[in-house]
């Protein structure tokens, strides 16, 4: 009895404490606003402050987040602002997205870029309580009124990378490596493969993703591309393109061990990174998804006073998406490229998204 | 004799109140000597940690979290009172809060009657796929640890390939997120509005009930007395008439019951729908809670608190410009430290007992030599 006393004491002690902490005390925004003053709105005297929230592998990832801390950077040099950078990790929830864009917006920083398809539900829930600020969200579609969607057509792209694939492979057979099974890394993987199928119907397409569901650790994860890549390489492919963030530093590593095959990069024109300049001679070409360009034009925009909002769609005829040609080893067929590229653009070719 | 067991009760109190606090306060020094390493400042961060943390906002978020956390600490706990190592509560909740969300998208029922039928749904769903391994372990005596982590991966792979446009789940506008059918507005759990500290999950009344019935059932009920024993020693238990099998076999059914609940506090308090951003590893982050909460229902909440406001806190301290690797070098070393932690008392808690039986026998002894020379 003494032991139940005691315990449902601490337990309403506890709970009481609990409630009374949360009903009173202030945020942590009237905290910050009363240490920090926030600036009014962008293009101030300390130039434009610049708040990138990035997915899961954040700058350095060589791929899609350093494509977007690209444009970034070019913006904060050019209209002289600075850039606040904040970072995912795969155990994140919606409360911890909310949170960075929150923390981000009452630091005064506008505009926010959101990169990444896993903001797109935070970003709905934290732009309407910062009417003032202009948000960005990179792949995915919001509907709140002060956000800019950023959306690629990687689909295109990645119908040309097939296409090159195809024209290179000797063995006639290529691979795929997606990073997770997601609709958006599906567009990828279903134009590659429409674009190595139309150019020769003989090639065999493996496809792998690294991970699934809700296990995003596929996109940052070296290791399991090395792997999966390693394995295709085992079977036969002569050509693997990998969609999959950081992990596909992996796969065009296992590649540049193997004589005369080929990897196809992702995102950033791969062959100009210098982490990977050991490698560089095995990156046949990279789809380049400009998304500095979208977050470029989308900073300026709010520079100028006139933000964007709605859906921008760049697509391969906007020059959204389009393939790298440095190392010059698809010169050889660029005639051939070009060609697909103008019936997509003129849309005698229709890519299928999924 | 009253006064013994009193007086004991005050050292072990004391003892179990050391072990946590040297692991913390030893996970301090070491992230300390972190932060240092990294040409940073530690005090000033401490400081940040601690007004932000009791910032009204940053105390709902770390409820709503430490709520999740709770009920996974609380279903590892299970298992480890009965010496099973469930290491598959992460594929159970998942995989139970999958199948609630396509139920409850499904209901057009009324409230009160969804949300039992979807926590129930998620309740058995959890015990289905940890009864997999109590079954397998009774029958054909496979290790737990193996069989759980095992289902982990087939869980995820059932997720995903159920989670597909076309099979159980939908693509959202802008094409990039695949989610179950959102479920009714009537199907929402209660929430208390804090204004703009954000809302409080009314989740938190039924993890504090799951703690409540975890005490009685095992400090109150001959079921749990059965449990404990096995957990202690299986032949004693055996020998007094316990069956260990069925023990077994039911304990994991419980454990995966109370993770089927897991997600439900994110289902139906937040997401209301399970998308392939579900979170996922706090079936881990239990054992990590349960361990430092040393299985004690009241030791469990604190250590999901400390676990919440770890990541409320740390997230901002990247946002200061320290490395958000602190956040796990902290976890991890706190960890590391209550194990270390615990046996260090334990040893010192075995010696001061030896001494004192030593002290005792000597003095007894003494005694009745004194006797046998008076007479």
């Amino acid at each position: 009895m003494r032991r139940v006393a005691k315990l449902s004491a601490a337990c309403i002690a506890t709970a009481a404490l609990a409630l009374t902490a949360t009903a009173c005390g202030s945020t942590s925004s009237e905290n910050s606003s009363s240490t920090s003053p926030s600036s009014s709105s962008g293009g101030g005297k300390g130039g434009i402050k610049i708040g990138l929230a990035y997915d899961v592998g954040g700058r350095g990832d060589r791929s899609f987040n350093d494509s977007a801390a690209r444009g970034a950077d070019k913006a904060a040099k050019e209209f002289g602002g600075s850039i606040k950078e904040l970072t995912a990790k795969s155990s994140d929830t919606e409360a911890d997205r909310e949170q960075r864009l929150t923390d981000l917006a009452d630091a005064g920083y506008n505009p926010i870029v959101a990169v990444g398809f896993s903001y797109a539900t935070s970003v709905d829930k934290v732009a309407p309580k910062f009417p003032k600020v202009s948000f960005g969200l990179i792949d995915s579609v919001a509907t709140s009124k002060n956000v800019d969607s950023i959306t690629f057509t990687e689909e295109q792209g990645s119908y040309l990378a097939g296409v090159a694939a195809a024209l290179k492979t000797k063995k006639n057979h290529v691979g795929f490596i997606g990073g997770v099974d997601t609709p958006l890394i599906k567009k990828f993987e279903a134009g590659y493969v429409q674009g190595v199928k139309d150019t020769n119907p003989k090639v065999k397409v493996d496809v792998q993703y690294l991970t699934h569901g809700s296990d995003f650790s596929g996109f940052a994860s070296p290791d399991k591309g090395k792997e999966a890549a390693s394995g295709m390489l085992d079977a036969g492919a002569d050509v693997i393109y990998a969609a999959a963030g950081s992990s596909g530093n992996g796969s065009i590593e296992a590649v540049s061990g193997v004589k005369g095959a080929w990897a196809i990069g992702v995102d950033s024109d791969q062959y100009n990174i210098p982490g990977l300049a050991k490698y560089k001679n095995s990156i046949l070409t990279s789809m380049v998804k400009n998304v500095d360009v979208g977050v470029y034009d989308f900073i300026k925009s709010v520079n100028d006073g006139k933000p964007l909002t709605g859906q921008q769609n760049y697509s391969l005829a906007k020059g959204g998406v389009s393939l790298a040609t440095s190392g010059g080893f698809i010169d050889d067929i660029q005639p051939k490229l070009d060609e697909a590229k103008k019936k997509i653009v003129d849309g005698t070719i229709t890519v299928k998204t999924s | 004799m009253k006064k013994l067991t009193q007086r004991i009760d005050k050292e072990r109190l004391l003892l179990g109140i050391a072990a946590p606090l040297l692991a913390v306060v030893a996970a301090l020094v070491v992230t300390t000597l972190v932060i240092l390493a990294t040409g940073k400042n530690p005090g000033a961060a401490f400081s940040d940690m601690v007004t932000y943390g009791s910032a009204s906002d940053s105390q709902v978020y770390i409820l709503n979290k430490a709520t999740t956390y709770y009920l996974a600490g609380v279903s590892v706990a299970i298992g480890f009172r009965m010496n099973l190592f469930n290491i598959g509560v992460d594929g159970q909740y998942r995989i139970a809060a999958f199948f609630a969300a396509v139920l409850g998208g499904a209901l057009t029922t009324p409230g009160w009657i969804s949300i039992p039928l979807i926590i129930l749904c998620a309740m058995a769903t959890g015990a289905l796929w940890a009864g997999i391994a109590g079954v397998l372990k009774v029958t054909r005596g496979v290790s737990e640890v193996i069989s759980t982590i095992m289902l982990n991966s087939i869980a995820t792979a059932i997720i995903a390939y159920l989670l597909q446009p076309g099979k159980l789940a939908e693509l959202q506008s802008g094409g990039t997120v695949v989610s179950t059918k959102p479920l009714p507005e009537s199907s929402y759990f209660f929430q208390i509005d804090t204004g703009a500290s954000g809302e409080l999950w009314g989740f938190i009344v039924i993890a504090v009930a799951i703690g409540v019935a975890y005490w009685f059932v095992l400090g109150r009920t001959r079921f749990g007395f059965d449990l404990r024993t096995v957990g202690q020693s299986e032949p004693a238990a055996a020998a007094s008439g316990v069956s260990v099998k069925k023990m077994i076999a039911t304990s994991m059914l419980i454990s995966g019951a109370v993770a089927g609940l897991i997600g439900m506090p994110t289902l139906l308090n937040d997401s209301h729908q399970f998308s392939n951003d579900f979170p996922l590893g706090i079936g881990f982050t239990g054992i990590a809670i349960a361990l430092l909460g040393r299985n004690n229902p009241i030791g469990i909440a604190l250590g999901a608190l400390l676990w919440g406001f770890l990541e409320r806190t740390t997230n901002h301290l990247e946002f200061e410009g320290y490395d958000k690797e602190i956040l796990g070098v902290i976890q991890g070393v706190i960890v590391l430290c209550v194990v270390i932690a615990y046996e260090l008392v334990r040893r010192y808690g075995l010696k001061r007992q030896q001494q004192r039986v030593g002290a005792e026998l000597a003095a007894q002894a003494a005694a009745t030599t004194q006797k046998q020379e008076v007479a």
